[in-house]
């Protein structure tokens, strides 16, 4: 735990940093003009947006008649999205909930933009099932609420019913976890003097936040809680998910490992898209001492992991569907591998099984340059991932007479492109108007103002000779100020 | 009835625990502490009893869900029942997931419903700052006097020993 004290780890926050700079490095972002590169990506982002409001707008007004869905494909573009923007969330509560619990103080540097982005994700998705529904404006249906239809009560026997609960927790537990981080930060942006209108609303959202230590101590107890609540929401959320394919009987969707296999494939898509806003905003922002290599080297490991997963259970599907003797079964599996979409589940296995894998050689883990690429190929593979599922599982079923192919309509392109065009218009304006970094959080495992470990009997030591030249004048530097 | 407080103003985490835990050896009152960060062990320090907030979040929890299950029940079974695909009427392992879903929700709103009344937070409240800094880098620990036998003196000694960067005197009017 006196990780920030040690003379042997690298420390986890470079340039050691005073409380006063924290809060300055950070703060400064917000209270400098816009930068013509920030202006430049959120007009591009903005653009993609309206592209796609307006494809929203044409196809509430005619009908899901402009997709190129048939009675044999019924879902495609629209829920591949959904699906895909529901797993780029989850790496934000992992970070924020599940490294929180495991005690994995780097998390600091990156959960505030993390827990951003999976609220933004979570608003790309919950897009995508609404207007599906072909009458949006009929959305609410989906609630159980007393009408004057009976009532009639929604099935809670179906899967999207279990959906439309898990999505809307989601969200509402994320936003109240990502606020609960934000009221002290808050506090410190309204207790500088920035921009007048800022310090007002920084000033009504912080809700007299004063730094009590009393107050402190319930706050931990309630982001524990959270947190641990947090934690098993995430899984479910991305489990349901699966469910509203593994209860079908479409082979290749009615399996029992879709739960495990989807909240990997969730984590694995966050976490590059992680890297992919990390990289950016480090670069962009100046943030270069705070998302430091190392950061960027432990997200390419947990990729790794989960890549290994996701591998893991692409082999399977395929040993189970020889295994289970099924004609059904394995046809579909040979379909999806060499029938007429077998070039997107070759990008699949290709941006998601072999080139992660460059990610072994310490070398590129820590080339920005290579792990932003492969972050990028990452997230190409797994939205192919969910369209893979999606479209091979249902476009040649039982019935060869009901087969069918399926492409998609210009309309589906520009809602795929608007949906990123909002994630990152929404992005860009947080990293203008909110702390980009958890400055509380990040100060708390700052060296400044604690002692060092003394006794190298405590401090972690390496098994191997260290091959790096150790950061020792941190530890020097500290011993002569104390 | 006038209240007097001794502000000690610290810039260092060690500084802030270790004044704390001297101040409380000495038999005064602390006030409050004032931290820019969740300073691990100042709760120790100050002798906080641990916060009844779980005990909370778990009744929450069981109310929320017991309630969500009751309405899964009333509506499929009682109010309106319709058979779906021939599903039984009891379909309980079907009910699990909104449950769980809802649980949760009760659970973690109420949490922190619970944490911001008794935190007396609220929108636009204004903050009460001893210290300007306190959100940015100053530790802030308020003593306050209690009987007759409290000396400032005595507690500046105290403070300054613990490498205050500043000990200031402050007296209020009026109870808050």
């Amino acid at each position: 735990m006196f990780e920030g004290g040690s003379v042997l780890r690298q420390p986890l926050i470079q340039g050691e940093k005073s409380l006063r700079q924290v809060t300055e490095d950070v703060c400064a972002a917000l209270e400098r003009r816009p930068s013509g590169l920030w202006w430049a990506a959120f007009l591009a982002a903005f653009a993609a947006f309206l592209v796609g409001a307006l494809a929203v707008g044409y196809l509430v007004a005619t009908g899901i008649g402009v997709w190129g869905l048939n009675r044999t494909v019924g879902w495609a573009v629209g829920i591949t999205c959904f699906v895909f923007w529901i797993g780029i969330g989850h790496a934000g509560t992992l970070i924020s909930a599940i490294l929180f619990l495991l005690r994995q103080r780097w998390r600091t540097s990156v959960n505030r933009s993390a827990e951003a982005m999976t609220i933004f994700a979570v608003i790309c998705a919950g897009i995508f099932p609404v207007i599906h529904l072909g009458r949006p404006w009929l959305a609410y249906w989906l609630f159980p609420y007393p009408n004057t239809r009976g009532p009639l009560w929604v099935n809670f026997r179906s899967p999207l019913v279990w959906d439309a609960f898990a999505i809307g927790t989601y969200f509402t537990i994320s936003l109240v976890f990502w606020y609960l981080g934000l009221l002290p930060d808050l506090a410190t942006v309204r207790d500088r003097a920035g921009r007048g209108w800022q310090r007002r609303i920084a000033g009504i959202l912080s809700l007299g936040w004063n730094g009590s230590a009393r107050t402190w101590h319930r706050y931990e107890v309630v982001y524990l809680l959270l947190a641990g609540l947090a934690t098993p929401l995430v899984v479910s959320v991305h489990t349901i998910v699966s469910w509203d394919f593994a209860t079908s009987v479409i082979p290749g969707w009615h399996t029992t490992i879709f739960p495990p296999y989807f909240v990997a494939g969730a984590i694995f898509s966050g976490l590059a898209m992680v890297l992919t806003l990390m990289i950016i905003a480090r670069r962009t922002m100046r943030l270069e001492d705070y998302i430091t290599l190392r950061h960027v080297e432990v997200m390419c490991k947990l990729v790794l992991a989960t890549s290994g997963m996701v591998a893991l259970a692409y082999g399977t599907e395929f040993f189970i569907a020889l295994y289970s003797g099924s004609p059904y079964e394995q046809f579909a599996f040979l379909n999806r591998a060499a029938g007429p979409f077998g070039w997107s589940y070759w990008i699949m296995v290709a941006c998601n099984v072999l080139i992660p894998q460059l990610l072994w050689i310490p070398r590129i883990r820590r080339s920005l340059a290579a792990v932003f690429g492969i972050s990028v190929l990452i997230n190409v593979g797994m939205w192919f991932e969910r369209f893979v599922i999606i479209v091979t599982s249902l476009h040649r079923d039982y019935l060869p007479s009901s087969w069918s192919s399926y492409a998609p309509t210009p309309f589906e392109i520009a809602m795929l492109v608007g949906s990123f065009g909002l994630f990152f218009s929404l992005f860009l304006l947080f990293c203008r108007v909110l702390p980009v970094i958890a400055m509380a959080e990040v100060k708390g495992v700052l060296r400044d103002g604690r002692a060092p470990v003394r006794s190298p009997a405590v401090a972690p030591v390496p098994l191997e000779p260290v091959a790096e030249p150790l950061p020792a004048f941190h530890g020097a530097a500290q011993e002569v100020r104390s | 009835m006038s209240r007097r407080v001794v502000l000690g103003i610290f810039q260092r985490e060690e500084d802030i625990l270790e004044a704390t835990r001297a101040t409380r050896r000495s038999g005064l009152t602390i006030l409050d502490v004032y931290t820019p960060y969740a300073v691990h062990g100042l709760d120790q320090a100050m002798g906080l009893r641990p916060s009844r907030l779980p005990w909370v979040c778990f009744v929450a929890a069981v109310v929320g869900a017991i309630l969500k299950l009751w309405f899964e029940f009333w509506t499929t079974m009682v109010d309106w029942p319709v058979n779906v695909g021939g599903k039984p009427w009891n379909s309980l392992p079907a009910f699990v997931p909104v449950t769980f879903e809802v649980m949760v929700l009760s659970a973690g709103l109420t949490t922190v419903f619970t944490f911001l009344v008794i935190s007396r937070l609220w929108p636009g409240k204004r903050p009460v700052l001893p210290v300007p800094r306190i959100t940015d880098d100053r530790f802030v620990l308020a003593v306050q006097e209690t009987d007759a036998a409290f000396d400032v003196a005595q507690v500046r000694r105290l403070f300054e020993r613990c490498h205050a960067v500043a000990v200031e005197e402050r007296v209020e009017e009026a109870t808050p």
